[in-house]
């Protein structure tokens, strides 16, 4: 059988673009309704990247900035798969990650807060997804950090997380929460996510398994994107 | 009971926040990690059709710039093939040819700007053709969830005119806003495509 479109992606399980709880959504969330269109070739397809295009030490973040020494912080495993929503791993993509050091502190010249640059951590890092869909980076955990909305806001420590599937209307970018953390459930851009089991989604449960002793903890992180419908019955896709 | 069915749901997005040039485009947040940033090169140097530049600046609904946007491209080569193995003419694709790339802003003005080939025109569905068009992935601070949208091209009058998914815009007038203008400059010409995210002439977005 051959795949024909993807699933309709659900917009009452997606966060939608206004939430006035996060302030900078009100300018910047279109109000006119969005225009739904069939898929074609342009939205079945996407980029195809290799193992050429990025660098082997790329997924370690404890190393890929090292300058004088390991970065400060908890030391940490993320790993998972990324599979669709028939539960198929999706292999060979891309999977890049970005984040706080463990003070909560960016390497970005926009970013201002107090707390200081580690000389040794850049803060992001790639991957390609193997055959069975499976992922991994080496790290430290991020510190939780203040930001500009209501007076007193501060982010639940997260990992920013970008994956591209098989075709450009898979793309995604979210980003990971660590379980057990408080600030979760007060965070405006997490409850941007109207229904509480899709917050749950993406909080990382500790994974004692995957540890390794006397190293580094693990945190499992399993990403899911678009599924897609096979074509039993011929749909005329790509024309006549 | 019937049976249950097993699907999976799909992850929730969250905002790529102000700070995504540190994943996406290390450059761009001020420093040099990678030996490869990618994206930096939608059509590669040896790739046939028009050379042209695209640039433009993202509004918000108070009219003001969106200066720490990121957008990513899709596109065809020439011949309106896409790079992808589930185009039927992939073998055919034009050599070198990326077909996507990642575009910054320059922070102060919220400027964009890239350079590639004039795609061709791509099959759509039941055989029937669509204009030359861009596909767009809009991120930024205070986008909850990426939005898709396309670029078309003002001199493929003809083409636009019967292209599908503009003829699907209900508000003819706002078919324009898909439409990026051309102006020769030194003898190359250069597409303006302004986005507003809401307002006036906002944007048409698409559910993909």
């Amino acid at each position: 059988m051959k795949p024909a479109e993807y699933y309709q992606r659900d917009r009452l399980w997606q966060p939608p673009q206004l939430t006035p709880n996060y302030k900078t959504s009100v300018p910047r969330s279109p109000r006119q309704a969005l225009l739904s269109i069939e898929q074609s070739m342009s939205e079945v397809t996407g980029p195809v990247f290799g193992h050429g295009d990025i660098d082997p030490i790329d997924n370690d973040l404890i190393k890929n900035y090292a300058k004088t020494g390991d970065p400060i912080g908890e030391r940490i495993i993320v790993h998972g798969r990324v599979l669709d929503e028939n539960g198929r791993p999706v292999p060979n993509t891309l999977v890049e990650i970005w984040q706080a050091n463990a003070g909560g502190r960016y390497r970005h010249k926009k970013d201002t807060y107090l707390a200081p640059i580690d000389p040794n951590f850049g803060g992001c890092g790639r991957t390609m997804t193997d055959a069975n869909g499976f992922y991994f980076f080496r790290t430290v955990k991020p510190g939780a950090y203040p930001w500009r909305n209501w007076v007193n806001n501060w982010r639940p420590a997260h990992i920013h997380v970008s994956v591209f599937g098989s075709s450009f209307s898979q793309r995604l970018i979210t980003q990971m929460y660590f379980e057990g953390d408080p600030l979760i459930a007060k965070c405006p851009i997490v409850t941007s996510i109207p229904d509480p089991k899709a917050i749950e989604q993406l909080i990382a449960p500790l994974d004692m398994n995957a540890a390794i002793p006397l190293d580094s903890l693990a945190y499992k992180f399993d990403i899911i994107l678009r599924g897609r419908r096979s074509t039993m019955f011929e749909n005329r896709l790509e024309g006549n | 009971m019937p049976q249950k069915l097993d699907y999976r749901k799909e992850t929730p997005s969250q905002t790529a926040g102000p700070y995504v040039h540190i994943g996406l485009a290390p450059g761009a947040a001020g420093f040099d990690i990678y030996g490869n940033e990618l994206g930096r090169d939608i059509a590669g140097p040896h790739a046939p059709g028009e050379r042209i530049r695209v640039e433009g600046l993202v509004y918000d609904g108070t009219g003001a710039p969106v200066k720490d946007v990121l957008i990513e491209v899709w596109q065809a080569d020439a011949n309106g093939i896409y790079p992808h193995p589930e185009d039927p003419r992939y073998g055919k694709v034009a050599r070198g040819f990326r077909g996507w790339g990642r575009v910054i802003t320059e922070f102060d003005t919220g400027l964009w700007g890239f350079e590639t080939i004039k795609p061709g025109s791509v099959m759509g569905r039941n055989g029937r053709l669509q204009a030359p068009h861009l596909n767009l992935w809009i991120v930024a601070r205070g986008i909850n969830l990426g939005l898709n949208t396309r670029l078309y091209f003002a001199d493929e009058e003809q083409a636009n005119a019967a292209d599908p998914v503009l003829n699907l815009i209900e508000q003819q007038h706002r078919r324009a806003t898909l439409v990026a203008s051309r102006e020769m400059r030194d003898g190359k010409p250069v597409y303006r495509f302004d986005i507003r995210l809401q307002g006036e002439n906002e944007t048409v977005f698409l559910d993909v």
